[in-house]
Order: structure tokens, then sequence, then C-alpha cells
């Protein structure tokens, strides 16, 4: 795992792509930061750099892309899964790679608070937390991207694919309004979801006889527990799904330095899954 | 079809079948074999010969059956098993970003390789494979040639006890070629090599032992000299003489053990003639002995032996009638 580990950081900062995103991250922060903090006199660095999350959208793209495409084009990836190391290390070891690469700038923006502290009052809590959540955020994209990566053969899909993903996610919280919040729909709509999941799992696992049963299972459980209390379902999708907008936990502490700490816990547990499913649509393809 | 012949079985596949879509791309192929001979995969392109390979090395999963690499299934003792393998794939596998020297220590990081025994291990590789000249060059730089052979420096790296290689001489020029054989032929003292070819000269001239593959069957396994002879049975005999056609034929005639005869005139007025021999014949004495009763010098007398090529061309062709046949 430590080899690939040292292997994809090097390439990274020796392919640019590293530098530029660091670069481009750290510049694009400098100038909010310059009018922000400096000219306008803003105490808190944590505004600033809720203005830097629209970076994300581009540069974690830019970093994901080529993690398992380009393996799969040049066919190095037969290397690796040749090698005597599980695919779990490998997996692990080129997000934490890609982990490391997100970190940089954020050792970077850690300077920027002191700097708020030689020109007067400074948070520093808040500043060091929300940088904290920014960097962690950052790890659920690069997750993400990380898992659209893995997907497909060609760099181009991967960037645009994960750009996409990350954009409604960005624009997840007015998308929920358009949600219906009637009990009924609800149901139907939360019935729609878990089938769709039932619908993947059919799809990796071919089981018909698992997936056919716990599909019954979510149809039967969501009619009954609609006929004995459907205030339950009472805008259920909106709750559900809300939680889906991301950057909420973020700009929650930049905005009212509230830190939710459930709301860190769905970061990890996205983490989680996606560098799960990496795993497992890596391990899908060879059976394919 | 089993290869048997005692012995401790340091890779044994049992009923391989892989599938893609409908397309069988391995259709139930069983083999062993032992430690410290050189094996050839022969087949036409698309026999499923990397297949096969990439399933051994646990890249791809089978679609049934199990691969045991020194008793570890693949599958299920991935780590275990793969620590006995290098691989060479069709392509292979580099990093063009880095540099010799940085992608075989690399290799041979991801190999764990311990740390005490890496440098002196990526020495000697690059010393076998000569590649001590363009350690320090980026490989996106190095001609394909030295590219094969970067690839095959990672798969010796570590010396495991089975090395796989899917066409390794592929696109190297022939004096590149001669010194990679020379190579495998030094390896397989202490290891177990597997190559691929579909080029029948590489394969007899290097391996101890080869498997012909087509249509995802394994359709002959056996040495090259044991192939040869099979098909040999029925030996043919051809002579050359300056006498008429008709001439000959009635001198044969008095011959024993003919099966079939083919007489033709050659372009330098001498007859040619092919003679078919019944099996457990051996007919050169006899035709010499009716030539000279008749007082008939003959230019030629030789027995054809069928070469590896013929073998092939029988084997994987005889495979296409079958199907075809099926087919209809």
């Amino acid at each position: 795992m430590l080899a690939i580990y040292k292997r994809e950081v090097k390439s990274y900062f020796q392919s640019m792509t590293g530098c530029v995103f660091v670069a481009f991250l750290v510049a694009f922060t400098g100038i909010y930061f310059t009018a922000y903090n400096l000219i306008a006199g803003y105490p808190y660095f944590s505004y600033t750099l809720s203005g830097s999350l629209i970076v994300f959208l581009v540069g974690i793209p830019l970093i994901t892309m080529k993690s398992f495409a380009e393996e799969r084009k040049n066919k190095t990836d037969q290397l690796l899964l040749t090698a005597p190391v599980s695919l779990t290390k490998v997996v692990l070891g080129k997000y934490l790679a890609m982990a490391t690469v997100v970190a940089v700038p954020n050792l970077i923006f850690c300077l920027f608070p002191l700097l708020i502290k030689l020109n007067g009052v400074a948070y520093l809590k808040v500043d060091y937390l929300s940088i904290g959540v920014f960097f962690l955020l950052g790890c659920v994209y690069i997750a993400i991207g990380m898992f659209m990566s893995a997907l497909t053969e060609s760099q181009i899909i991967a960037f645009i694919s994960t750009f996409g993903v990350l954009l409604v996610l960005y624009l997840w919280n007015g998308l929920t309004e358009f949600l219906p919040s009637a009990p009924l729909d609800c149901m139907l709509g939360l019935i729609l979801l878990l089938s769709l999941i039932v619908l993947y799992i059919w799809q990796m696992t071919s089981n018909w006889a698992m997936c056919a049963v716990s599909e019954a299972a979510i149809v039967i459980g969501c009619v009954v527990t609609y006929i004995v209390k459907s205030s339950l379902f009472e805008n259920l999708l909106t709750r559900l799904l809300g939680k889906l907008a991301l950057a909420n936990v973020f700009t929650g502490i930049t905005q009212n330095s509230i830190v939710d700490v459930s709301g860190i816990l769905l970061y990890l547990s996205v983490i989680f899954v996606f560098i799960f499913l990496t795993i497992q649509a890596i391990q899908k393809r060879c059976w394919s | 079809m089993i290869l048997e012949q005692g012995g401790k079985n340091l890779i044994e596949v049992k009923n391989l079948v892989k599938k893609y879509g409908d397309h069988l791309a391995v259709d139930h192929l069983d083999f062993r074999l032992e430690p410290g001979k050189i094996y050839g995969f022969l087949g036409p392109n698309g026999a499923g010969k990397s297949t096969t390979m990439n399933i051994m090395t646990g890249y791809l999963g089978a679609t049934e059956g199990e691969v045991l690499i020194d008793g570890c299934d693949i599958l299920k003792e991935p780590e275990e098993a793969k620590r006995h393998i290098g691989y060479l794939p069709e392509l292979p596998p580099l990093y063009t970003d880095m540099k010799v020297s940085e992608y075989l220590e690399f290799v041979a990081e991801l190999k764990g390789i311990s740390k005490i025994r890496r440098e002196s291990d990526i020495e000697e590789v690059m010393k076998l494979t000569k590649l001590v000249d363009v350690e320090g060059r980026l490989i996106r730089n190095l001609s394909k040639g030295y590219r094969q052979r970067v690839g095959l420096a990672q798969a010796i790296l570590g010396f495991p006890d089975i090395i796989i290689l899917d066409e390794p001489t592929v696109g190297l020029d022939p004096k590149q070629i001669i010194e990679i054989r020379e190579l495998i032929r030094n390896l397989s003292k202490k290891h177990t090599v597997i190559l691929s070819s579909h080029i029948l000269a590489e394969v007899r001239e290097v391996c101890d032992y080869i498997l012909i593959i087509s249509k995802g069957k394994l359709v002959a396994s056996d040495t090259p000299e044991k192939l040869e002879r099979l098909m040999n049975e029925s030996e043919s005999v051809e002579l050359e003489s300056k006498i008429h056609p008709n001439m000959v034929r009635e001198i044969l005639s008095s011959v024993e053990g003919i099966d079939a005869v083919e007489i033709e005139k050659t372009e330098n007025e001498t007859t040619y003639a092919k003679i078919e021999v019944k099996a457990g014949y051996d007919i050169r004495e006899a035709v010499f002995l009716a030539f000279a009763e008749k007082k008939v010098p003959l230019l030629m007398l030789k027995t054809v032996k069928v070469s590896l090529e013929e073998v092939f061309m029988e084997l994987t062709q005889r495979e296409e009638d079958v199907n075809h046949a099926g087919n209809l």
C-alpha cells in the first residue's frame, strides 16, 4: 500500500496535476482572503473558505479522473492487480495519495488565520475547524470522483461525470425544494429510491432470489407503515435527500459557527461507502 | 487432456471456463504444470492464450473452474498465490512517467521484497535484462524493445517460482529476440517459465513442453519431439528419378506397404513421386532394391517428417472443421 501511495503522490506532483490544483486553490483563496479579510477587515477566515468551495467542483475531478481510468487504459492495472497486494490496499493507497494532494493547500490555509491574528482579532478555533471540515469535504468529493474513475476507461468521461455529480450536490439545496411533501408521494418516492438500490445490488450480484425478497420487503414495509402511520412519511424525501447536500455541514460552520457532529459522521460514512463501491466496481470488472 | 508425469504440480488448472457474454473464450481447460520447465502456449490469434494467462495470474476471474498455484487457490488466497508469480502481460504495464530504476524500485516494493534485498535484486535483474545503460531514463523515451525488457525485468523481479510471459518477443529485433530466448532458457534453471506465442519456431526453440490451444480448448500437449512423432505415425517417402512416370508406377507396384503414390513431372525433366506408407512399414530399402533391379538410378530418396507447423495446422484446423460440423 505504501508503495502505491508514494508512487501516486510523486506522480501527482511530477505530472503538474497536483501542482496546478494546489496553485489554483491557493491563488483563488488568496484573492478572496485579500478582498474579505485584508481589505474589508472581516475577521473570519472560514467565510473566505466557503467561497473557495466552488474550486473543488473543478479541481477534485481533475485529481480523481486519472486514478483508475488511466491505469485501465494503459493496462497498468494488470501490474497492480496481479501483485501480491489486496485490492483494498490498492484502492486505499490511491485514495490516501489523493487525500494528501488535497491536504497540501489546506495546510497552507492554516497560515491564513495567523495572518489575521497578526492584524487584530482572530477566531482561530472556528477557522481551523472550518479548514478541517473543508479538507474532509474534499475527501468526500475525492471518494466520489475515484468511484467515477473506476467505472470508465476514459479520463474525460470520469472528469465530466464527477463534475456533474459534484455540481448537483452543490446545487442540492435548491433542488430539494422541488420534491413533493405529501405522505403518499413520499412513500412512492422512497419505494422508488430503495428499488434503485436493489436494482444496483442485482446488477452487481445477479442474485435473483435475494433481490426479489428484499424488493418485496421494501414494498410491503412501506405500504404497511403508510397505512398504520402515514404522518411518518410527511416531508420524508426532503428530510432524507436533503442530507445529500453535503456542503451544508461545511457552510454550517462558516456561516453560523455551528459544528454538526452528525454531519461529520455523514462525511466519513460517505467516504467509506464510495471506497467500498470503488473496490466492488473493480472487482466486478474482473468477472464480467 | 491431463499431463501427468508424477512429481509435484506447481500449477493446476482445473476445468477452467471463461465466458464474455455469449462468447466462450476459454472452454473447459484442464492441465497441470511441473516445476523447472519451460511451457509454451501455442495457438492462433484469439485462441484464448492471454485470457488463460490473465486468469492464472488473478487479473481476471473465471466463470467456472479453479487455478491452484503451489496449492493456493488464486481467488481464495490471492496474496499468497500471487507471491509465486511474475507476470509480463501482452502490453508491458509501465508507468511512462517514471525512470527505469524508479519503476523497478516501485515494483520491488509492491511485491514486498525486503529493503535489504531490494537494491541487489534490482541490480541483478537489470543486468540480466541488459537495462543498466538506460536505468536513469524515463520509460516514456524508451524504444519498444527496451520497454519490453523493462516489462520482463518487472516480471522476474523478486525471482518468483513461476514466470508467465505473454508473447515476450513481440516487437523485438532479431538480436533482441535471441537475447531474450537465452534469458528465458537461463531462467528455467531455477524457475518455471510459461510463455505464449503464435510463432511456432519460437516455441519449438525454447519450450520443453507445448500446449496447443485453439478456440479456448487444449487440443494437444506434449514435448515438441513427441508432437512431431505423433503425427509421423504414417510416414511418407519422396523419390526422384529420370525415367517416365509410368515406369516409376510400375516399379513401385512390386513394393509392399505402399498406401498411395502421387507422381508428377518436375520442370527439369525428372519424375518426382511422393509415397504414402502404411503404418509400421519402412519401405526405403525395398524401393531402392526394386529400382536397382531395373537398373534405374535414383536421384533422391528420403523420408519426410511432418513439421510442427503441420501438426499445428492440422490440430487447429481439425478443431475448426468439428465446430463447423457442429454448427450445421
